[in-house]
């Protein structure tokens, strides 16, 4: 596989949140507008390309039976490394994100990534591996959080285009998922036409 | 590589020992940021409820604290050289549609709320969220009245408060944080005001 | 009453799944059957439970006097993935029947959010010991409720006649939205 395709691949053709369907508590839970989703998706990208390069990095020395706990204790103190910067640096993001961002220890791509990818190539691959991914991830995100927030609250990135309030559902749970559900359709109709 | 106890126990130790450090190196970088963060968005809050004017005291330096029902309220008083001009006073309630949320209420020295702003809350987005909003009908309802002459519930319970539409709950949650914030400075100055 | 507040809150206001979007994972995965939800519901209560009391005593006794709540994610993260070993191994041994039946499950629990996130936010919340065990079975209740009626809900799913492209997941979020639409029912409940 070329350097290109490792970046590229997770961004389509095995798109994490599209394709895998991993993360998905993220993907509904923080996707009630668009500049949230892109906020999500930027914390993934950090902690799963920063945990990807570690981990392929101290890959050898690591024996096969204590490999899971050793990832789950890299990918841990990567998020509250961020955690922190975010409290720090952007505490109003923090507070609307919540939960969510201790939550990036159990999203399940990070340490899929880490045993399917990392714990197998080297660093540079791995690196463009976490990338690709975390911009695969990203994208849904930012997609489904457009959106939720343009049907449910007539705006975009902020910005209302109507007047009053639109289609609340949008906002709260169940549109999350009506909304996934018709993105997964057209992402699928899409893609089988590409093939 | 080849699992044995030995190496097994180092490893683990190693890779918890070098994240540690990390992460505490990190955290005392961050420490300074996140305790400015907080302060900035107090004074941010402050500045925003109380009244417009002289302030000679720093409000933070003299706040008092004090518990009514198992919750802190904290009560920041604005001085200038003729006594108080007014009182900042985080409040919360218990009562939201999705737990507790915080406010910080501003007095004159009437008593007549000046401004309220949301500090924190966990409310739906699109419906309670709106007590949020600038001028919304909670704030306008408070906005220059003294809670004493008000009647403090919802006008369909027959009060002086406009409620959101379809947040009912948040309404009387929110009536009830701005009703302990008055309490709470009626305690403090033990009925009447403070004006030394 | 507060306890009764806790309890409904967490069953179905503020339902784990269907209101807060954690676990969703198993919810999409394991929900193909009645009887294996199940399986994966008790098991869930099961860590849970267990898994609050441990964190409490560590966020209380141990973090908190030392001054070092910033390694929370990394401490009960920890902590869950071991409790999940150590649960595997004594049932194994204790109650081999019990095994038998949520075995399978036990190793998938580390990777749910909906413990972590539970631990997390018994800790935010600032709960009494308690409040802690009464506040994370029932969201494990509802995590299971959730799960159960899900489950039933595909089981017919499978005999009926669905448009090509919406077949297999995007039929059954169509589904959950609907659920989580019944479950708004209950807001305002506490």
């Amino acid at each position: 596989m070329s350097k290109l395709q490792i970046l590229t691949k997770g961004i389509i053709k095995d798109n994490p949140s599209f394709v895998l369907l991993l993360g998905m508590c993220p993907m509904l839970g923080t996707t009630s507008s668009a500049i949230n989703g892109l906020s999500m998706g930027i914390a993934t990208l950090f902690v799963l390309t920063l945990s990807n390069i570690a981990i392929s990095l101290i890959k050898d020395f690591i024996p096969a039976k204590v490999r899971i706990p050793s990832f789950i204790v890299v990918i841990a103190s990567f998020v509250t490394v961020v955690q922190l910067c975010m409290e720090a640096f952007v505490p109003e993001l923090y507070a609307t994100l919540g939960v969510f961002i201790p939550l990036i220890v159990v999203n399940c791509i990070i340490l899929g990534r880490a045993e399917a990818f990392a714990s197998k190539n080297n660093v540079i691959n791995s690196a463009l591996d976490g990338i690709g991914m975390g911009l695969g991830f990203t994208m849904a995100l930012v997609l489904l959080g457009t959106v939720r927030e343009a049907l449910g609250a007539g705006s975009f990135f902020g910005f209302k285009f109507i007047e009053g309030d639109g289609i609340l559902l949008f906002v709260l749970a169940p549109g999350a998922f009506i909304a996934l559900a018709y993105l997964l359709v057209i992402f699928n109709k899409l893609t089988a036409k590409l093939k | 590589m080849k699992s044995s106890l030995k190496n097994m126990v180092l490893t683990l130790l190693i890779i918890t020992l070098v994240s540690s450090t990390a992460v505490g190196l990190v955290y005392l970088i961050t420490e300074g940021p996140i305790a400015e963060a907080k302060s900035n968005k107090t004074t941010g809050a402050l500045s925003k409820v109380l009244p417009a004017g002289e302030i000679t005291n720093d409000p933070t330096a003299d706040k008092s604290v004090i518990t009514l029902d198992g919750m802190d309220i904290v009560v920041y008083p604005a001085l200038n050289d003729d006594g108080v001009v007014g009182y900042a006073v985080e409040s919360s309630t218990k009562m939201g549609f999705s737990g507790s949320f915080k406010l910080m209420v501003g007095f004159n020295g009437d008593m007549e709320v000046v401004n309220i702003e949301v500090l924190q809350h966990a409310e739906t987005p699109g419906l309670g969220s709106k007590m949020g909003d600038p001028n919304n009908v909670l704030l306008v309802s408070f906005k220059g009245n003294n809670p004493a002459n008000m009647k403090l519930s919802v006008t369909k319970d027959g009060g002086d408060v406009d409620a959101i539409t379809a947040s009912t709950i948040t309404s009387v949650a929110y009536i009830d944080a701005v009703k302990r914030a008055y309490d709470a400075v009626l305690s403090l100055n033990e009925g009447g005001l403070k004006n030394e | 009453m507060e306890y009764f507040a806790i309890i409904i809150g967490a069953i179905f206001v503020n339902n784990i799944v269907l209101a807060q979007f954690l676990g969703i994972c198993p919810f999409l995965g394991v929900s193909n059957k009645v009887e294996t939800s199940l399986g994966m519901g008790a098991a869930v209560t099961f860590v849970m439970a267990i898994a609050s009391v441990v964190v409490y005593l560590i966020q209380y006794h141990i973090l908190v006097p030392l001054e070092i709540q910033y390694m929370q994610t990394i401490v009960f993260i920890l902590v869950i993935a071991s409790l999940v070993q150590m649960v595997e191994i004594m049932l194994k041994k204790l109650s081999p029947a019990l095994y038998q039946a949520l075995g399978i499950f036990l190793p998938l629990i580390t990777t749910n959010c909906a413990v972590l996130g539970v631990a997390i936010i018994l800790v935010q919340k600032e709960y009494s010991l308690l409040e802690s065990v009464v506040f994370s079975v029932s969201s494990a209740i509802g995590f299971s409720l959730a799960l159960v009626l899900f489950a039933g809900l595909r089981e017919r799913l499978d005999f009926e006649d669905v448009p090509k492209s919406m077949k297999g997941v995007p039929i059954a979020l169509v589904t959950a939205g609907i659920l989580a639409m019944a479950f708004m029912g209950f807001s305002g409940l506490v």
